[in-house]
């Protein structure tokens, strides 16, 4: 018999060729170091996919922070610029993504991204190689603490509040305001967010005397028709149903709930906002539908930020955009503190801010948890358009 | 009516107008293969070019739903015939897996091609349809529903009628049954098969376009998941037959529905898939199909 | 006696050899980029994907596109066994493997009397079967996928991989590999010829199924994060590309096929939005101008070598 076979090393002379090839030119390694050089901001973003909203509405709001600090005359002497990695709003595709960015492009640190499942497939590669990383928007617990072990993950920070203060305070405007007490929950398998959120909300309900009718998956992306699972939550006849989806999907579901005559309310998380919401249920659809949110873009507080975003991009930030700015200048700040761009140095800084005053909200992190203590508000849908119901701080 | 029977009712109206959809897709596919033995795997990708194209008449053009339904169907039935001038002819003679690599090929370059074009954002169809509801007993159903069904009847029949008793059809026939003999009898194969192509790549873009008026949604990569369930449902009521496609279509839309109201929503599409084995194992050529004997 | 020690295959060692070591060298001295690492260490997983399918439709010439579903099921048998249950990586790269074969056998024996296409639709039925099995198995992650440490270095992956293929080569050209080639040729007059086809095809099944799982294995253990929507029909596409276009049939075809499949993706990556266009694009044209892949079923290697070998034990005699 013969050991080797002829064809075999024809594959070897090419993986040869290939590796030599890959093996020149690329022994000058990039100096982060380099003191003038402008300094790298990675931004691991949905720019494409379910959730492409989101990336889209955070890299221009990065994009926005970063041009005003430059124009202050950047951070520490040295200008900041973003490279994106489209992460096409897929989990696997984000661990390539910021490989590419950490590792190819050798950024200092990593803004994104905007949900969880995403961010959360992106930990081990910044852990891994050190490299300090900010969710604006993801809200899943187990971003920031290993659930397994409990610790909090020492490299991953985020800009906003978490899922079981999101759900709990879902809950209790279901029990309060909308007077339910049966509930029907329609999860999105594919989402880490939407679990978690589904989770909170179950927990706080119950605790409340709620009952819960029912629990239906689904798939986000591949499912378009949710009429066999909204015909059997129907026959549950619940009061409420808790959603906390994606805009996309939720404006299939509602639209297509109010099609099978179920008129009850449908609440969600932050998932839901973004206008194309109601280009998909139509905003009759809409009515009577509510929503968790970060900040509420009529807020006062937000004024200056959303004219400054007017001017340069033409249309009105939604609440990722926000929390992508914060995200920003808090990564900005925490060099300055830092006064250096050493990864360890910003993680410390990260880790020990107090007080930083984000337009959406003051941002103080724990570093037992990493997550900020934030305001969350309530949003209702009417007449095609998102109102501010009410905010409710933090316990 | 009691609640359970209302459900049940209620479950068969989803399955039957979700199959509908299916079944749309499917009669192009099933079409195809009969003709020229291929498994078009860019069928799906027609459909969605179908919806992009309608979806641009309806909103730029402002045309409304018929114009632009033809609009569409036009356009594609000649995307159809360059496709197979272009890619699949060349490899008529080639092997099955070639062709099918070919048809790969270009499923991939009509999705990634268009997302280049109309970049991979969502777009919302316009309402085109009277959003009119029917309740019949606490059981629910839209325009959209009927439309969608009497569609797929009428094409189904109007196809049939094609193949069956025309000249064209009949050409069609003999050009499936043997392309060399049918070529000596003095029939255009090229022609016939390139006719085969248009009007297959004119039901997918209806498909789509009617797809886009029910869902209100349509992305790039829509075609991938209804292309591949129509292509099941094809082989389910047993590929290359045009009332085959019509019953799987329906039965695999019925399945589903079932499947997802019994409370297994996220093992539908497992189901789908088992129930296609099961009947190739014991029926390879499918439901409505003919066995045909291996020539030795 | 057979010299195991000809020309040829202390050629083919000391390349392979040499190849290994340039590679580690550049790595363990940093000079290597962390992306070019991936590309390669990809590229060895799915040379193995390639031989192991090859041997399956072009071997054995069984049209089965469902490889993505094995490779899932070692996928995540691996995972399970070196994340839950803490075993080595080694066993949990065994394990997969072998559950994969299973899986293999298991569809293999009813399926395999289909023909054609039939058997290709049920074989993709399959790969979509398992994939939601693993989206409704909450304990690994279900949609949002399974995280795991990388322990995979290019010295297991490239071992792996040199491993499998001689495995694989030796198969072919031993007595049941032969059988295999004649079921492709015509399976009736093999079959007439007293072999038994439905054995020989199970056999084929089984095997290739045993490394797509091994290189499933590989891949969970390598890329952080496995998801079922990896695996989905798409992924068994682009292994079937790969083989189709080194050449079906031809081993060296299947390694060629994936080195330039993967490179092509690679060299695209920094053109996401042209990535897939291009590769569309260059599939077509290249199925157009040569269907037969860039193997055909030839067999490209150091046979030359062995020619002088032959004359020189010739002209000795």
């Amino acid at each position: 018999m013969r050991l080797f076979s002829k064809g075999f090393s024809l594959g070897m002379i090419a993986l040869l060729s290939v590796s030599l090839v890959a093996g020149c030119g690329t022994t000058a390694k990039t100096g982060s170091s380099d003191t003038s050089a402008p300094i790298k901001v990675g931004g691991n973003l949905e720019l494409s996919g379910g959730t492409a909203m989101f990336g889209q509405a955070a890299q221009n709001s990065i994009n926005l922070a970063f041009e005003q600090q430059n124009a202050k005359g950047g951070v520490l002497g040295r200008k900041l610029v973003l490279v994106s990695a489209d992460n096409k709003s897929d989990a696997g595709e984000s661990t390539s993504a910021v490989t590419k960015l950490v590792t190819q492009d050798k950024v200092v640190a990593v803004l994104g991204s905007m949900t969880s499942s995403v961010t959360l497939a992106a930990v081990p590669v910044v852990t891994d190689n050190k490299i300090p990383m900010i969710s604006p928007s993801g809200t899943n617990a187990k971003l920031t603490v290993n659930p397994d072990t409990g610790e909090v993950r020492p490299w991953i920070f985020r800009a906003c509040f978490i899922d079981p203060f999101q759900g709990q305070v879902g809950a209790n405007f279901a029990l309060t305001n909308l007077k339910a007490t049966k509930a029907a929950i329609m999860i999105d398998q594919k989402s880490d967010y939407s679990k978690g959120l589904a989770d909170a909300f179950v927990t706080n309900f119950k605790k409340g005397n709620g009952t819960i009718t029912g629990t239906e998956n689904y798939v986000a992306g591949s499912d378009k028709d949710f009429r066999p699972i909204l015909t059997r939550i129907k026959s549950q006849n619940p009061d409420m149903v808790w959603l906390p989806g994606y805009y996309q999907e939720v404006g299939l579901i509602v639209k297509q709930a109010r099609e099978l005559g179920m008129m009850m309310p449908f609440m969600g998380g932050d998932g839901w906002d973004d206008p194309q919401l109601f280009n998909i249920a139509g905003p009759e659809a809409l009515n009577n539908t509510f929503y968790v949110d970060h900040v509420a873009t009529d807020d006062p507080a937000m004024a200056t930020f959303v004219s400054d975003y007017k001017a340069k991009f033409n249309s009105v930030p939604n609440a990722m955009g926000t929390l992508g700015y914060d995200a920003a200048n808090l990564l900005i700040k925490a060099i300055e503190n830092a006064q250096s761009t050493d990864s360890e140095k910003v993680r410390t800084a990260l880790e020990n801010m107090k007080g930083f005053k984000g337009v959406a909200g003051d941002i103080t992190i724990d570093p037992k948890t990493h997550n900020p203590q934030k305001s969350a508000v309530i949003k209702a849908n009417k007449d095609g358009k998102p109102t501010f119901l009410t905010r409710v701080a933090p316990e | 009516m009691d609640s359970i029977t209302t459900q049940v009712f209620q479950q068969l109206i989803n399955g039957l107008s979700l199959g509908s959809i299916y079944a749309l897709i499917a009669l192009g596919y099933t079409m195809v293969y009969g003709i020229v033995k291929l498994i078009n795997f860019a069928h799906g990708d027609v459909m969605m070019v179908g919806a992009y194209s309608g979806w641009f008449a309806i909103t730029v053009l402002h045309l409304s739903f018929l114009p632009a339904l033809l609009f569409s169907m036009i356009s594609c039935a000649l995307l159809g015939v360059l496709i197979e001038r272009i890619a699949y002819k060349p490899l008529r003679n080639a092997s099955r897996i070639a062709a099918l690599i070919t048809a790969i090929g270009v499923s991939l370059f009509l999705e990634y091609g268009g997302m280049l074009v109309v970049t991979a954002q969502v777009r919302t169809y316009p309402p085109v349809f009277p959003d009119t509801k029917f309740i019949v007993g606490g059981v629910y159903f839209k325009y959209g529903d009927i439309v969608m069904l009497i569609t797929a009847v009428v094409l189904m029949a109007l196809l049939h009628f094609t193949v069956q008793y025309t000249k064209v059809g009949k050409a069609m026939r003999a050009v499936s049954f043997d392309k060399e003999a049918a070529l000596l009898m003095g029939i255009n194969t090229n022609n016939i098969i390139s006719f085969t192509f248009a009007i297959g790549s004119a039901l997918a873009a209806a498909a789509g376009v009617l797809m886009g008026v029910y869902f209100n949604t349509i992305d790039p990569l829509m075609g991938i998941i209804p292309g591949l369930k129509a292509f099941v449902a094809a082989v389910l009521g047993g590929i290359g037959i045009i009332p085959g496609a019509m019953v799987g279509g329906l039965m695999l839309g019925l399945v589903e529905s079932i499947v997802s109201g019994l409370g297994a929503s996220t093992w539908r599409d497992a189901v789908a898939f088992l129930i296609l084995i099961l009947v190739l194992i014991i029926k390879p050529s499918g439901l409505f199909g003919k066995n045909v004997r291996e020539k030795v | 006696m057979r010299n195991w020690f000809n020309r040829k295959n202390i050629v083919s060692l000391l390349g392979i050899v040499l190849l290994y070591a340039v590679v580690q060298g550049l790595i363990v001295f940093d000079i290597m980029p962390p992306f070019y690492k991936l590309t390669l260490i990809l590229i060895c997983i799915y040379i193995i994907l390639s031989t192991s399918l090859n041997l399956i439709n072009g071997i054995t010439g069984q049209f089965s596109i469902g490889h993505a579903g094995f490779m899932a099921v070692g996928a995540y048998v691996s995972a399970m066994v070196t994340v839950i249950m803490h075993g080595p990586l080694l066993l949990g790269l065994f394990a997969g493997a072998v559950v994969s074969a299973l899986a293999g056998l298991i569809v293999g024996l009813p399926t395999l009397r289909l023909k054609g296409d039939y058997l290709a639709i049920a074989t993709l039925g399959f790969g979509e079967i398992v994939r939601i099995v693993f989206l409704n198995m909450d304990f690994v992650g279900g949609a949002a996928g399974f995280t795991l440490p990388s322990k995979i270095t290019w010295t297991w992956a490239f071992l792996l991989m040199v491993v499998s293929v001689i495995l694989i080569k030796n198969f072919v050209g031993s007595t049941h590999g032969r059988a295999c080639i004649s079921i492709r040729e015509n399976e009736i007059a093999a079959e007439s010829m007293g072999i038994n086809t439905t054995k020989y095809k199970v056999m084929a099944f089984t095997i290739g199924a045993f490394f797509a799982g091994l290189a499933g294995g590989i891949y969970a253990n390598y890329m952080y994060i496995i998801q079922p929507g990896t695996f989905s029909f798409l992924k068994s596409f682009d292994i079937l590309v790969m083989v189709v276009l080194g050449g079906l049939g031809s081993i060296s075809g299947g390694i060629v096929g994936a080195i330039v499949y993967t490179l092509i993706s690679a060299l695209l990556a920094g053109i996401p939005e042209w990535r897939l266009v291009i590769t569309a694009v260059f599939l077509v044209v290249m199925m157009i101008f040569r269907p037969t892949g860039i193997m055909g079923t030839k067999e490209f290697g150091l046979s030359f070598l062995r020619k002088k070998d032959d004359k020189n034990a010739a002209s000795k005699n």
